[in-house]
């Protein structure tokens, strides 16, 4: 029995890890149900079907994410940032800061060769920053989220908004919209902006060595390319895995390390 | 002589006509895309009702946020001093003003002169503001001005825990999917607007009595979820429209600034 799971049950998606000997055998991510445990028990399923396997195969499974205590079939809970250090080591062994941008969250942390994490600042109470902003854009935008990163690839000239507030910003979005601005310039200024804010909390950490974004937002090619110039530094991209996964991976790389101790640490 | 003053805030226009130091008329409307379309619709009702014309009026003092904007008036006040004058003009014993607008909050504490000491203002965060209470009024499917007397029949003690308005309407909404009653929500966002407000106004220290002013002082539930955050019962102006009373200053201001 070497085969180990992780979940990372978040506000807005859940992701599920399975892994045997360092490798990922199967993975999945869902939108997360009003519930944790159904979206745990969902998304779980998921990766177990990617990797043709049942739950009784895994030998132990790590739950994380704000609903890792309502997860019904795991042995073990670890922080996030636990597993978002652990994880994001996994797909970049030279990175030393990570940014993890969350849907009502965002998080910075610096971590040690073993994916310790040594240094760690989050916001998570204001929308501004976080993928909630994203979302409350796209949606006055009405495009999706996934849309809305693709934006900032096509405008000529970003707006700026003069708001940092998710509220007021929305309000400057409508502005701009009634007053006829092409929708990629008003996305691009708003990508931008969450950059802004992004760079505000990271530079509290003084970023150094590889920088890796975690989290769905890192799919965002505009806030990716805005955070960057802010920063000074580049970000460095993994093909190994979906970034957003990495909360999951650490919590199965936590798992992995509980059976080969026997479950003694 | 007939004075005015003239308040264009972000959501509502307010006018105040004075003669001889006494209010003989008042309006408070919508504010329209263009603060001079608003003031000159405001000053229009608050003549409306008087057998007065704009020319009959002698000087006039705007503020607010659009005051700049106005395009009758002879000179122009911040709402600070607007506010604080307004306030103590009916409450000489008025040492403090908590005013709470569409979109600000502000604290003003006065001198024992009534002379403005310190002040405070809240614009770049939605939450403890007039749109926050706005926001949560359409999540839950309420008139705004009912607010106040939906929260009078709250029986069980809930609390919002976010202070971010996007946040507290996702716990809001999780409130209502947990069966919890409308009036013990709205409730705990008044609570919860207070706190916030109360954080501010402790900041520059506080003084009695403390009057509240703006569009959010006729929600009775914020007022008396205030006077518990602050600790300190706060003092109702006696019949007077708190949203009129930064017009009301500059009034008072038009008044002095004519005698000159």
């Amino acid at each position: 029995m070497s085969i180990v799971a992780g979940c990372d049950v978040g506000s807005l998606t859940s992701k599920a890890v399975i892994m045997e000997h360092r490798r990922i055998l199967g993975s999945a991510i869902i939108k997360s149900r009003p519930k944790p445990a159904e979206s745990a028990e969902l998304v779980m399923q998921e990766a177990l079907d990617a990797a043709g396997i049942h739950m009784n195969d895994i030998a132990y499974c790590i739950g994380t994410g704000y609903g890792r205590e309502k997860i019904s079939f795991v042995q073990d809970v670890k922080s996030e940032v636990s597993c978002h250090g652990k994880g994001a080591t996994w797909l970049l062994p030279s990175v030393k800061t990570i940014i993890d941008i969350g849907g009502q969250d965002c998080k910075t942390m610096k971590v040690d060769g073993d994916g310790r994490v040594v240094r760690f600042v989050a916001n998570d109470k204001c929308a501004s920053g976080t993928g909630r902003f994203l979302e409350v854009m796209a949606g006055v935008l009405d495009i999706s989220i996934e849309e809305l990163g693709k934006l900032s690839t096509r405008a000529n000239t970003p707006v700026t908004l003069a708001s940092t507030c998710t509220v007021w910003a929305q309000a400057d979005v409508i502005k701009f919209i009634n007053s006829g601005v092409p929708i990629v310039d008003i996305g691009a200024g708003i990508n931008a902006a969450m950059a802004k804010r992004v760079a505000i909390l990271v530079n509290t950490v003084k970023p150094e060595g590889d920088v890796l974004m975690t989290g769905g937002v890192a799919k965002n090619v505009g806030v990716v390319a805005t955070l960057e110039k802010l920063l000074g530094r580049k970000i460095k991209k993994t093909r190994k895995a979906d970034p957003q996964i990495a909360g999951a991976i650490g919590a199965a790389l936590f798992s992995m390390e509980k059976i080969n101790t026997g479950g003694e640490k | 002589m007939i004075v005015a003053g003239c308040d264009i805030g972000s959501l509502t226009a307010k006018a105040v006509l004075m003669e001889s130091g006494k209010v003989i008329s008042s309006a408070v409307v919508q504010a329209k895309n263009k603060p001079s379309a608003s003031a000159e619709q405001v000053m229009q009702m608050a003549l409306e009702g008087t057998n007065l014309k704009q020319d009959s009026i002698a000087y006039v003092v705007g503020t607010g946020y659009g005051r700049t904007q106005i395009p009758f008036v002879d000179s122009v006040e911040s709402e600070i001093s607007c506010h604080a004058r307004g306030a103590r003009h009916l409450m000489p014993s008025a040492r403090m003003v908590i005013d709470i607008g569409g979109q600000d909050a502000k604290a003003t504490l006065m001198d024992e002169n009534g002379k403005v000491a310190r002040y405070l203002y809240n614009d770049k965060c939605a939450s403890g503001t007039g749109r926050f209470l706005e926001i949560m009024a359409q999540a839950l499917e309420l008139p705004l001005d009912e607010m106040g007397s939906i929260s009078a029949c709250a029986k069980e003690k809930l609390t919002i825990s976010n202070q971010c308005v996007i946040f507290a309407e996702t716990e809001v909404i999780s409130l209502l999917n947990e069966g919890k009653e409308i009036p013990d929500i709205v409730n705990a966002l008044h609570c919860a607007m207070a706190k916030r407000v109360a954080a501010m106004a402790r900041s520059i220290g506080i003084e009695k009595d403390v009057v509240m002013t703006g569009g959010v002082a006729k929600n009775s539930g914020v007022f008396q979820a205030l006077s518990e955050a602050l600790n300190i019962q706060l003092k109702a102006f006696n019949g007077a429209d708190p949203q009129i009373i930064g017009a009301l200053g500059a009034a008072l201001y038009a008044r002095e600034q004519a005698a000159i």
